[in-house]
């Protein structure tokens, strides 16, 4: 009886795969919202997280969360070409040296907003590295990084969009940095900067 | 040695990272340290960002240990440090899901909610709404309406951005604070403004008057925020969605002037709704196609990227719109953006001539290795409507499929290829030898089980009746001696095909079914001698009902059914070429052993297969974020799913197997007092109907609800089972069971349906009903019984075997005018929906330009009468003439079928 049964299954198993949609590529209308912001996130260059935070229940558990980060730095990090199509979803990113910023939407969300998400991100804790956007800085001022992820985003919507309010909201104490966590070059300028100016200084009071 | 290793790895890349391989119960251990005085905001801040990067790298932290830290970080209030402040915020913020009695800071929020300091403000007010529930939330209500329109921006969009995430759970309150955000939408501030339209649009999003209102007084240029351009245009989108409008609108004028917005953003917005709008025009699209042809241009790659992703939709629906920007996507084509140049490429394919097919595929193959899996299965999909646009293309298409094959991909990629073929080879007769060919080759080295499986599954349904049936059998033989016991059977299956749709082939098919019955696996052992036995019996009608058309079961629990039965050793199970679906076989088989009887098994009182849950559910949830067609686990078909349902019922103990059931039929308007849906469940010798009723008033309790059917001719009503209570919103069944006639070919007929009730009023707040109640009865429409309610639904692959097989014994012909009928295709779906047969062999749709066509149906009487019918039609000048030729095996279904249409 077994004999007659089993041809059934192999059509039955065709019927059951002509269902399964890998991605959808289609657009539809979007729900007028403001939670346009599935995720944010950090990477050093293995692959590992830094900092991330998720904004919906796409990925409920830290292991699924992981998973997704570990696949799209795979598929990201060779090709430097700022926008992909992942898992169904939008993933905007940017890089330099060992950090990985992405900003992560759904598909139908306009790419240009979350590009826009992604700029800000970027250039705001680049603003509060001092330009100096690398694993090594960014760990020591994760403070002030959480600080502006904070500002930048919050629960999926997008609290702010231009660093300089950024940067000015999470308001670091600049000159309070240990002098051993500046790199050379900044002390430099900045002492030619103190210099430069007692120079202005001694100028303007011997001319009046 | 490798100490040593790992030692200067870690000096390397951590070079003193201070978060590296922080403990979690260290640093919640460290967190002791906040209740030290004086506060060291430095050492403190210190701790607490380390608190924050194990929080953030999903470190699992329990209550208990949460609470404890927790309560250490209220101490930290005592500082003015402004980052240890801030950092604070965050840390309760992301507590506040874990740890127990956090609203302890509720008031030290409120203080710097209200406070001096503009910048702990903002992020105070965002920490408190996150531990804020609906029940307090009426304390700081007014201070909520303050900060909406405080004159501070930052405080102003975390008040209104907080009120959202509120107005999940508590609805009501931030409805009340629709004035405050009215008058922060006239900020300056282009995030405020953006937050506010948000609110303000979710507060009235209900309302479609004071939705309209809304966009119609933003969209005369007050707003400053790109952003909350972008929600604007999506609100404007949504209303013309909403109300069919078309480009007459003032919301399409509205939408079209932001496509000369200086924002690149809102460009593309409205360009993107224009697209997706469905009633537009060629002229209406013009002009965002004209836009987003600039962005292809563009030196920005997300720009370019969006372009061409909503360039290719547009390309689904109106490829000629598109056609202008051909020359911009053939630039594309050579991105450095693997994506961009994929979505190009389809694009062009979508729009593109066939003459220019050969050179795009040319194209294409040069970066297909570099492109990820996503994407080559969009070219997949795009090749694949190319086949069905250019029928005369397919040796160049199916060749390039053939050659994606060969290459590396993972399973979800070949398995688009060769459903790409396999529907190529059903669409296009011509593709049909070659696209064999390929499935063949590719089949000599497949690693996917379920493919090959499926392919062999193929070859045995098309390739006897190919003009050279014996090429294929070579292919299929080497999987006998190469692959695993899956294939291995699926092969021998394919070859019993062979041998049992061409007699010239027979003998050699039997020699080689011989061999394979010394295979080491059971399985492909039995069958080999099964087909083997069917086969040299040599009638056309034993291999029509067993090799060729064979069983078609639901898969679901096929194993378990299997496994029951050889559990209980049951030697008499008989089946004949009956569809089973294997849930009601599993279900009667385990009745079976729980009453052992002399008495053979019978397949017919096993429920027919019908089509799973899952196919309907997948499909309808296109394009949501995230949704990623999931497929269903959940293979119980719906009507397993009603028969457990009935199962459950006493009083419909003893009506049998179930047969059939209905599509559920709205018997009121949706929008009534009662809504009631009528689900026909057919029996052997029963009907049931169930009525699923929904009480909308949230005044009333409604009691012992049956529904009155009047009993239309040689039918008769024996029970009725109420539903005992009905409360506001909580849909209950009731079931009425009604006697089929005695007379079989009297089978249709229509019930008058009255709802009958005792009405009890209720206080609609607490539901609490008063002990009196009035009868009252409510009328419904009739419902009717048709022959498609006595018939299921059976694909027979090969329809000439079992045409034979039923033989003319009980054929009935007769000839009709479908003078009603204009089109083939109209008599076709009417003569499929009046009798409710599956049409088989694709006969369902006509090629174009024919006058005349067959239409083969096929199917389960009631009873499990194999019913099968035969439809010519000819279109002439007065309409569609049909001659009709039902066989079945039972005279009567005969004439019920016969008589249907008339």
């Amino acid at each position: 009886m077994s004999i007659v049964f089993l041809p059934i299954l192999f059509i039955h198993s065709m019927r059951a795969y002509n269902h399964v949609k890998i991605a959808n590529m289609d657009g539809g209308i979007l729900e007028p919202s403001l939670y346009s912001l599935k995720a944010l996130a950090i990477l050093d260059n293995d692959g590992n997280r830094l900092l991330a935070k998720y904004y919906d229940d796409t990925f409920p558990t830290a292991k699924e969360q992981k998973a997704f980060e570990k696949n799209l730095f795979n598929k990201t990090h060779r090709a430097n070409a700022e926008i992909i199509m992942f898992e169904g979803m939008t993933c905007v990113y940017k890089s330099n040296v060992d950090l990985f910023f992405y900003v992560v939407g759904s598909s139908n969300e306009n790419e240009l907003i979350l590009a826009s998400v992604l700029n800000c991100f970027y250039d705001s804790i680049s603003q509060i590295l001092r330009k100096n956007v690398e694993k090594r800085a960014l760990l020591d001022n994760m403070d002030a990084v959480f600080l502006a992820t904070d500002e930048i985003c919050d629960g999926g919507i997008i609290l702010e969009a231009d660093p300089n309010a950024v940067v000015q909201k999470v308001a670091v104490r600049n000159d309070d940095i240990p002098l051993g966590e500046q790199t050379v070059a900044q002390q430099l300028t900045k002492k030619l900067e103190v210099l430069q100016s007692a120079k202005e200084q001694i100028k303007w009071s011997l001319l009046k | 040695m490798m100490m040593l290793k790992r030692d200067k790895k870690e000096e390397e890349e951590g070079g003193g990272n201070p978060f590296n391989n922080l403990e979690k119960s260290t640093v919640l251990q460290e967190t002791r340290t906040f209740n030290e005085t004086p506060i060291n905001p430095r050492k403190c801040g210190h701790i607490l960002t380390k608190l924050l990067y194990v929080i953030n790298q999903g470190e699992n932290i329990g209550a208990n240990e949460a609470t404890e830290a927790f309560f250490a970080m209220t101490k930290l209030f005592q500082s003015k440090d402004p980052i240890l402040r801030r950092l604070m915020y965050m840390g309760i913020k992301d507590m506040s899901k874990i740890a127990n009695d956090v609203i302890i800071v509720t008031s030290s929020l409120m203080k710097d909610m209200t406070g001096k300091e503009d910048q702990f403000r903002g992020p105070a007010i965002r920490a408190l709404c996150s531990i804020t529930d609906t029940s307090m939330l009426q304390s700081i209500e007014r201070y909520m309406k303050q900060a909406i329109v405080d004159k501070v921006p930052g405080v102003s969009s975390a008040a209104l951005t907080s009120s959202l995430h509120l107005s999940k759970t508590s609805q009501d309150v931030t409805k009340r604070w629709v004035n405050e955000a009215q008058e922060a939408v006239n900020s300056d501030n282009i995030m405020v403004q953006y937050h506010a339209l948000g609110l303000l649009y979710h507060i009235r999003r209900n309302d479609k008057l004071a939705v309209t209102k809304l966009v119609s007084k933003f969209s005369k240029h007050t707003l400053k925020s790109p952003y909350a351009y972008c929600l604007l245009i999506r609100i404007a989108t949504k209303l013309i969605e909403e109300e069919d409008a078309g480009s007459g609108s003032p919301m399409f004028d509205f939408i079209e002037s932001c496509l000369r917005h200086k924002s690149e953003m809102v460009i593309y917005e409205a360009a993107q709704a224009i697209v997706q709008l469905k009633n537009t025009t060629a002229k209406d699209l013009a002009p965002a196609v004209s836009v987003l042809q600039l962005f292809c241009s563009s030196p920005k790659p997300t720009l370019r990227f969006a372009a061409v992703r909503t360039l290719n939709k547009v390309a689904m629906k109106h490829p000629a719109a598109v056609t202008a920007c051909n020359l911009d996507l053939e630039n594309l084509i050579t991105d450095v953006n693997r994506s961009i140049a994929t979505l190009a490429i389809t694009t062009l394919l979508k729009t593109g001539s066939e003459t220019s097919v050969d050179r795009l595929m040319k194209q294409i193959s040069t970066f297909m290795s570099e492109i990820s899996d996503e994407f080559k299965i969009v070219v997949v999909q795009a090749i694949r409507s190319l086949c069905a646009k250019f029928p005369r293309k397919h040796s160049v298409l199916m060749n390039f499929l053939a050659s994606m094959l060969r290459d590396e991909g993972g399973f979800d990629y070949k398995k688009e290829i060769v459903d790409c073929i396999i529907a190529t080879i059903e669409e296009n007769p011509e593709a049909k030898e070659a696209g064999l060919a390929h499935l063949c080759e590719f089949i000599e080295d497949c690693e996917h089980t379920v493919l090959a499986t499926k392919i062999l599954h193929l070859l045995g349904r098309e390739g006897p009746r190919t003009p050279t049936p014996s090429k294929y059998i070579r292919f299929i033989y080497n999987r006998v001696i190469l692959e695993n016991a899956a294939v291995r059977a699926a092969a021998v299956s394919a070859i019993a095909k062979f041998g049992g749709h061409c007699e010239e082939l027979l003998q050699s098919c039997v020699v080689l079914l011989e061999r394979c019955e010394m295979d080491t696996d059971d399985e492909v052992r039995d069958r080999a001698t099964f087909y083997v036995n069917v086969l040299k019996q040599q009638q056309r009608n034993l291999s029509s009902a067993y090799i060729l058309n064979g069983l078609t079961v639901s898969v679901v629990g096929l194993e378990r059914a299997l496994y029951s039965v050889l559990e209980h050793g049951l030697k008499h199970v008989c089946c004949t070429g009956l569809t089973v679906s294997v849930v009601g076989l599993e279900r009667a088989l385990h009745q079976y052993t729980l009453e052992p009887s002399e008495s053979p098994f019978d397949m017919k009182t096993v429920p027919l297969a019908t089509q799973p849950l899952a196919d309907q559910k997948v499909r309808e949830t296109p394009g949501l974020a995230g949704d990623v067609g999931k497929p269903e686990k959940s293979a119980a078909t719906r009507q397993d799913l009603y028969a457990e349902q009935l199962a459950a019922v006493p009083e419909l103990a003893n009506v049998g197997a179930l047969f059939k059931s209905s599509q559920p039929l709205e018997i009121t308007e949706s929008e009534t007092e009662y809504y009631v849906q009528c689900i026909k469940h057919t029996f052997s010798n029963y009907m049931v109907f169930q009525f699923d009723c929904t009480n909308t008033l949230n005044d009333q309790v409604l009691d012992r609800v049956t529904v009155d059917m009047e009993a239309a001719d040689g039918f008769e009503v024996v029970k009725q089972i109420p539903c005992p209570s009905l409360p506001y919103n909580k849909p209950g069944s009731t079931y009425t069971l009604v006697h089929l006639p005695e007379d079989p070919t009297s089978v249709t007929g229509t019930f008058p349906c009255t709802l009958k009730f005792v009405v009890r009023d209720c206080d609609p707040n607490t539901g609490e009903p008063d002990d009196d109640g009035y009868e009252d009865e409510y009328v419904l429409e009739d419902v009717e019984v048709t022959v498609a309610d006595h018939v299921q639904k059976v694909m027979k692959p090969n329809f000439a075997a079992s045409w034979e097989e039923v033989g003319p014994e009980n054929e009935l012909e007769d000839t009709y005018a479908l003078s009603s009928m204009s089109t083939l295709e109209e008599a076709i779906k009417n003569i499929i929906q009046y009798l409710g047969l599956q049409p088989c062999e694709r006969s369902d749709k006509v090629p174009e330009g024919k006058s005349s066509h067959t239409l083969y149906l096929a199917g389960i009487y009631r009873g499990g009468h194999d019913a099968l019918v035969r439809a010519k039609l000819a279109l002439d000048t007065s309409g569609v003439t049909m001659q009709l030729t039902v066989r079945s095996t039972d005279p009567s279904v005969s004439e019920v079928l016969a008589t249907a249409i008339a």
